[in-house]
């Protein structure tokens, strides 16, 4: 179709969420829209407190092709990786 | 399975043709026929709306229909179980939506209309909407506390499905020149089904005396008020025409209602009580 609407990205927080989290994409003429239509597609079971939607045209990402050279580096330095400290049990869950 | 009905008692005319030159039926009567008026509307605008599953035109919007159907079919279970709960007579929800029939039905003429095209479909959602909003808020104060409780559900529902359906009516009837087009014959199409929902008979009359129920001239004020404005920023002409159909809330339907009925009951018709 040549006159689909654009395509958005939904964003929602949960219940007990801190966080927005994406849960998927749809399509609305506008943001007001694309609003409705992620509580209609994506909140029907009381999933969330709120919902952001954002344009994919507007979001920039990383290329595939280039997945080496961004995240291979991390990956042999261990030492970022916090595993060498010993943590007391009454510290609980970090 | 109930035999057939008795049709001579049934069709008499001084209770199926107009009603409001009938006399005030007693309480608990007016009580049970009010809460048909609003279930079997709520039961049948469910059943037209969730005809559209699997066909509106977006996905997105398809969704949104099915979600409104099951808003208006859960509404219809605390109604139409209330409603079998004062009349007492050992029915349930489930026996008044699937097995009464045509003449049996109280819901307003406006519901029962053909889906037509989307436009159309919101046009009937707006206007319905328009007035069921208003009257739930008006029933969430009612004397009865089992109406009102039913009714500050439903009401939380409602709200959405009316900003939704005036949201869409605002956005098609000022779109295009075709969606113009086709919300304006919607709309003139669907008017005088309006004048039904907004004028109390006797029944109306009883309930809004004792409290129950809202007074239907007071939610003809808040109903016009709306609409007016949500057909201005639509840019859609208001019709002119005063003529009114009625007579769905006595029990007298357009030919529609058969067929609903006949899809909608064909399964307890043909296999009574079956379950799954």
């Amino acid at each position: 179709m040549s006159r689909e609407w654009p395509l958005w990205e939904v964003f929602i927080r949960g219940q007990h969420g801190l966080n927005h989290r994406h849960v998927g994409s749809l399509h609305a003429p506008d943001a007001e829209m694309a609003i409705k239509h992620a509580r209609d597609v994506y909140t029907r079971r009381n999933e969330g407190v709120s919902i952001w939607v954002v344009p994919s045209a507007a979001i920039s990402a990383s290329r595939p092709s280039e997945k080496g050279p961004l995240f291979e580096p991390a990956e042999s330095k261990i030492y970022r990786h916090p595993t060498f400290y010993d943590i007391p049990d009454d510290i609980g869950h970090m | 399975m109930p035999s057939l009905p008795d049709m001579m008692t049934k069709l008499d005319p001084s209770g199926a043709a107009g009603g409001s030159a009938s006399a005030a039926p007693a309480p608990a009567d007016a009580l049970f026929e009010a809460l048909l008026r609003l279930g079997d509307s709520t039961l049948i605008l469910g059943h037209r709306v969730s005809e559209w599953c699997g066909h509106a035109p977006v996905l997105e919007e398809d969704i949104a229909l099915a979600n409104t159907a099951l808003d208006l079919i859960g509404q219809t279970q605390l109604w139409l179980g209330l409603a079998a709960e004062v009349e007492g007579a050992g029915r349930s929800a489930d026996d008044l939506a699937y097995l009464r029939d045509a003449w049996d039905f109280r819901n307003l003429l406006l519901v029962e209309r053909p889906n037509g095209d989307f436009g159309a479909t919101l046009m009937r959602q707006f206007l319905f909407d328009a007035w069921h909003q208003p009257m739930l808020k008006g029933l969430e104060g009612s004397s009865d506390p089992r109406v009102a409780e039913i009714a500050a559900k439903a009401g939380r529902e409602v709200a959405y499905h009316l900003d939704r359906s005036a949201d869409l009516v605002i956005r098609l009837g000022d779109g295009t020149d075709e969606s113009h087009r086709r919300m304006q014959a919607a709309l003139d199409d669907l008017w005088p089904y309006t004048g039904e929902m907004l004028t109390p008979d006797a029944t109306d009359a009883a309930m809004a005396e004792a409290g129950v129920m809202p007074d239907l001239t007071a939610i003809a004020r808040d109903w016009h008020a709306l609409v007016g404005d949500v057909l201005a920023q639509a840019t859609l002409a208001r019709p002119d025409g005063s003529y009114m159909h009625k007579g769905g809330k006595q029990g007298t339907h357009t030919e529609h209602l058969g067929y609903i009925l006949a899809e909608m009951q064909f399964l307890q018709r043909a296999y009574p009580g079956a379950e799954w």
